[in-house]
């Protein structure tokens, strides 16, 4: 698998997790689909296989991919419900970096509310199910 | 890993003096078995002069040094045979085959492995019968790695292995690590001041920096406890907001970014500060790389009046 790692800038594993995360929700690796092994991925991308690990804890967490004993990690069959402390986990963040630029740029709540609403009816309207 | 220490290394209160001047001050520092440790710095930070304590070619004066547990410099031959050693100067002597060092080393190493050898010089594209003298500066780095790893060292130190080398030769040195940790939980120390190659591999970081440790953290936790900040005023300033437990301030004018420290902040940064009279908003903070950790960490801003020392005043007067 090429995974590509830059320096500087997000936390190495959270690189690798947002770009198997995008092939997993894109459909480029299907279900039941293996990973390569914590070890040789660490090796030919020449990163720590304690940080291959901790992607891959990750994306267990997030129900994506799941490990089999004794065999390997693999794409989950069937997506597991995220638990809603994970979904919020994984959304405050970026919920935080859009109120922090809504407040300098002068966003009142409302109007907030709003675009978000909005946002989400253009959105899901461009979806095709 | 037969010694009893949990430690691969262990050094205590390590200072070293050249002609008056301090090369390491007080350096007291632990490397767990199986971990991939990175030791960065500025050139002249002290990181060669520490790892030669290591090796064996420095006896501690002040302090003391204890590798897979014993003294270095106590027998420095029976330690040798267990470590894999590699420096940045391309000292192989020229006249040599690939094969003969191959044959130099077996006969030094009692652990060498004949085919583990081959097989890396396969992987590295070396051919016995090469001269060292004819092979590229790249070539001549693999065969020195070659020589470091084929007795599968249970420690393997490398001080700033891939200085001046082409980017291949870098990550075949690069993944020739990773290898051999993962191999049974070996140990690595490796010595850098290519921030981005310490970041991919090592699950330790230790900064030395003008003869002193000034911070040896795990790396994942890292991003954890350090956040990067920006704040933006209307009034430019010179010098930094003093803004508390923060440090490494960096920036001009209107926008300056520090580094939190939230081991020491309570509840994450301020929206807003007041500095010297100024109001500063956060415009922005995201989880500290270690490129910016480090650059806050070294560099002094040519006004020291507001570093780290004056935000613990700030934090009395809240």
């Amino acid at each position: 698998m090429l995974i590509q790692v830059q320096s500087g800038s997000q936390p190495i594993y959270q690189q690798i997790v947002e770009q198997i995360r995008f092939r997993i929700l894109s459909g480029q690796l299907a279900s039941g689909d293996e990973l390569p092994t914590i070890r040789g991925l660490a090796e030919s991308i020449q990163v720590n296989p304690n940080t291959i690990a901790r992607a891959y804890r990750e994306l267990e967490h997030e129900g994506l991919v799941e490990k089999r004993r004794t065999t390997g990690t693999f794409v989950s069959e069937t997506p597991r419900k995220i638990s809603a402390a994970r979904r919020r986990a994984l959304l405050v963040p970026e919920i935080d970096k859009l109120l922090v630029l809504a407040e300098h740029l002068g966003v009142e709540p409302n109007e907030f509310h709003e675009l978000i609403d909005s946002r989400r009816s253009a959105i899901v309207q461009q979806e095709p199910r | 890993m037969s010694s009893l220490s949990p430690h691969a290394v262990e050094i205590r209160s390590l200072s070293r003096h050249f002609r008056g001047k301090p090369a390491l001050t007080d350096v007291t520092l632990n490397i767990d078995h199986g971990s991939i440790f990175g030791l960065v710095g500025l050139n002249g930070a002290g990181k060669t002069t520490l790892i030669r304590h290591l090796i064996g070619s420095m006896k501690a004066l002040h302090g003391s040094v204890n590798v897979l547990g014993q003294d270095p410099t106590i027998r420095p031959e029976k330690l040798l045979a267990r470590i894999g050693y590699m420096s940045e100067e391309d000292s192989l002597p020229q006249w040599m085959r690939v094969n003969d060092l191959i044959q130099f080393c077996r006969s030094v190493y009692p652990g060498w492995s004949d085919r583990y050898a081959a097989e890396l010089c396969e992987m590295f594209s070396l051919s016995p019968a090469a001269k060292l003298k004819s092979l590229s500066k790249g070539g001549r780095a693999r065969a020195a790695l070659l020589a470091a790893i084929a007795h599968r060292p249970e420690l393997l130190i490398l001080d700033e292995p891939s200085s001046g080398l082409d980017p291949i030769a870098r990550a075949d040195i690069l993944e020739a690590i990773i290898r051999t940790t993962a191999d049974e939980g070996r140990t690595v120390l490796f010595s850098s001041h290519l921030l981005d190659e310490i970041e991919r591999v090592c699950d330790h970081v230790a900064l030395l920096h003008d003869g002193k440790l000034l911070e040896s953290i795990a790396a994942d936790t890292l991003p954890d406890r350090y956040l990067q900040c920006w704040y933006k005023s209307d009034v430019p300033s010179t010098t930094p907001p003093t803004i508390p437990a923060t440090f490494g301030p960096s920036g001009d004018g209107t926008e300056w970014s520090v580094l939190l420290d939230l081991q020491q902040s309570r509840g994450g940064p301020d929206i807003s500060v007041e500095s010297a009279g100024t109001r500063w908003d956060l415009i922005r903070s995201e989880p500290a790389t270690l490129q910016r950790w480090f650059a806050g960490r070294v560099r002094t801003l040519p006004n020291r009046q507001r570093t780290t020392v004056e935000t613990m005043e700030v934090n009395e007067s809240v």
